[in-house]
């Protein structure tokens, strides 16, 4: 299958004046058309180097862009500008702005792993979309896409609790990506289920809302994982060179240890 | 190398691992995997004071974090438990706790920061090799078996037609899975059998069905509802086409997905599918003779009585 990536020439590049006399013959409109040059100089050279110290990134510079991944990929099956080979090229020349072009849909990763699946040299390129995403936040690009701010209510509830409780994640991942609770096909899914359930059920729910499922003697392994955190944390701003904080940058940092 | 026969007495009594989504959404998978359990006289004793593996969320904080959950989970069974089988039937338990043995076996790092965050948290580190965790359909595919269900079952399920679907986590990446992949017997990451090997003993007829290993989009099936759409409904649409009258999952969170997304389409984008969805443990336990309350089939979305009725399938 061949993968239509880009095109060369850019939409915006191709320029056409409306009004233009060269010499006295009149060459308006697309008698002009010209597209403007433009040189690289914005070269990041360290963008391998970054993406690589975030987790999942690691093994960024396996790749010899055979475009397997690509090929495979779920969300670029419905989504073709979707593109892990072409991200990875433009990580590993340090092309910063071009990558930045796609910041609103690199976190659409499904983590199917087809991509890990299919790759002959171990990139793990689900990994480097994760890694890549989570730069963009760090670096400020991005706000935090809705899946990050799933990732981290779910995160929350683990760490603080050791177990999570579905209807506390749903409720407030929803909260916080200001979505309304009752969407119609949320009210069907709830409406279809009551009507069947018995009421046993619907006290069992109830209770778990009330007294949250825990792991017995958790406090010591939240205590540990939270400390891990800030640590982990520290190490990658300080690779992304992030170390005086931009408050851009700080309004990223993860909020996991959230009192609870 | 375990052979057939000691997999077959030693998986009898494992340790069971449900995992938060089977005591949340996936509750209807816990209930008929127990009720399995008991028909067939399988032993199951829940890890002691488990904790959540991770799901798909944790690693994306950070994997290492991911890694020691999972170790503790498998800590736990060994050294509270006693025992040196886990079977998870969650499509995320299993994958976890596969990915965390196997980075455990590969990986200094990680074997560095799960036995730090172990001592810190007070209980014994796991090593790699301790346990073996097993998917719940290992775990039938060795004790009763094909042979068991064929005579037990008597082919019941005749006429029934399913649709095998495994999702991802059960088949990717391939390496965390050393034991699959291994010729005759042994499950394939690429054509996974096991579940339909399963059915079709027990008399279903299984539907030529070309996704078995697509992906539903689960890991966003709330952040970016429209991408899980799209995969469901292309899941659900070949399912129908390939004559389909149920899909058997063996994943809560696939089942989730495929069962509020066929909702969603409806609702959004008009598109209605029919088919049913179940857990195959569900199917297996109709098979047995166990009636539908108590394999949760009522707490499924999509309501399959219908079907059950017209398929003959009451006990
Ligand atoms: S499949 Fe692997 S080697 Fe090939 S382009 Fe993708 S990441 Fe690179
Ligand atoms: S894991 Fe992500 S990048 Fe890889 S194939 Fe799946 S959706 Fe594409």
């Amino acid at each position: 299958m061949p993968i239509h990536e880009k095109s060369l020439i850019r939409p915006e590049n191709i320029k056409t004046k409306e009004n233009l006399i060269v010499e006295g013959i009149d060459v308006s409109g697309h008698w002009s058309t010209f597209i403007e040059s433009r040189a690289v100089t914005d070269y990041n050279e360290e963008l391998q180097e970054e993406i690589g110290a975030l987790p999942g990134g690691e093994f960024i510079h396996r790749c010899w862009q055979c475009g397997s991944c690509t090929n495979a990929c779920t969300v670029h099956a419905i989504e073709p500008r979707f593109n892990p080979r072409y991200w990875i090229y433009l990580i590993r020349m340090g092309y910063e702005s071009e990558l930045v072009r796609d910041k609103d849909i690199i976190w659409q990763c499904v983590s199917c792993n087809k991509c890990t699946y299919a790759c002959p040299r171990d990139v793990v390129p689900e990994g480097v979309m994760k890694a890549t995403a989570h730069w963009l936040e760090l670096k400020g690009y991005t706000e935090k896409s809705p899946s990050t701010i799933f990732d981290e209510e779910f995160s929350r509830q683990i760490i603080a609790r050791g177990k999570i409780e579905d209807t506390e994640v749903l409720h407030k991942f929803l909260h916080k990506t200001k979505q309304p609770l009752m969407q119609d096909w949320l009210v069907t899914i709830g409406r279809n289920i009551a009507m069947r359930l018995p009421v046993k059920w619907g006290l069992k729910m109830m209770w778990a809302q009330v007294f949250k499922p825990k792991t017995k003697d958790w406090a010591k392994s939240r205590k540990a994982i939270e400390d891990y955190i800030i640590e982990q944390d520290a190490h990658h701003r300080h690779a992304l060179k992030l170390d005086a904080p931009k408050s851009k940058a700080t309004a990223h940092q993860p909020k996991l240890h959230a009192a609870e | 190398m375990v052979d057939v026969t000691d997999k077959a007495k030693k998986y009898r009594d494992v340790a069971y691992y449900p995992g938060c989504a089977l005591e949340g959404t996936g509750n209807g998978y816990d209930v008929s995997t127990r009720a399995i359990a008991k028909e067939l006289d399988l032993k199951l004793t829940d890890v002691k004071d488990w904790n959540c593996c991770g799901a798909m969320e944790v690693k994306n904080i950070d994997p290492k974090i991911q890694t020691y959950l999972s170790a503790r989970v498998l800590s736990q069974a060994v050294n509270v438990n006693k025992q040196d089988v886990v079977m998870a039937p969650c499509n995320g338990c299993y994958h976890n706790l596969k990915k965390a043995e196997y980075d455990l076996a590969h990986d200094p790092k990680s074997q560095e920061v799960v036995a730090n965050l172990s001592s810190k948290s007070g209980h014994k580190n796991y090593e790699a090799g301790q346990a073996e965790t097993i998917h719940a359909l290992d775990w039938l595919k060795a004790t009763v078996g094909e042979e068991g269900l064929r005579k037990r079952t008597k082919g019941k399920l005749a006429g029934l037609k399913v649709a095998n679907y495994y999702g991802c986590m059960y088949v990717r990446p391939r390496h965390i899975f050393p034991e699959k992949d291994k010729g005759p017997g042994s499950e394939s990451t690429s054509k996974p059998h096991f579940m339909d090997d399963l059915l079709a003993a027990a008399g279903a007829e299984n539907v030529e069905f070309p996704l078995k290993t697509a992906c539903c989009g689960g890991a966003h099936t709330l952040s970016d509802s429209d991408t899980s759409t799209k995969l469901v409904l292309n899941i659900l649409q070949a399912a129908e086409a390939s004559g389909a009258d149920v899909i058997a999952t063996e994943c809560p969170t696939c089942h989730s997905g495929l069962e509020m997304h066929q909702v969603r389409a409806e609702k959004r984008f008009g598109k209605k599918t029919n088919v049913k969805v179940m857990y195959f443990t569900q199917i297996l336990g109709l098979a047995l003779g166990i009636g539908p309350r108590k394999l949760g089939i009522h707490t499924n979305i999509s309501d399959g009585m219908e079907l059950i009725t017209e398929k003959r399938l009451l006990p």
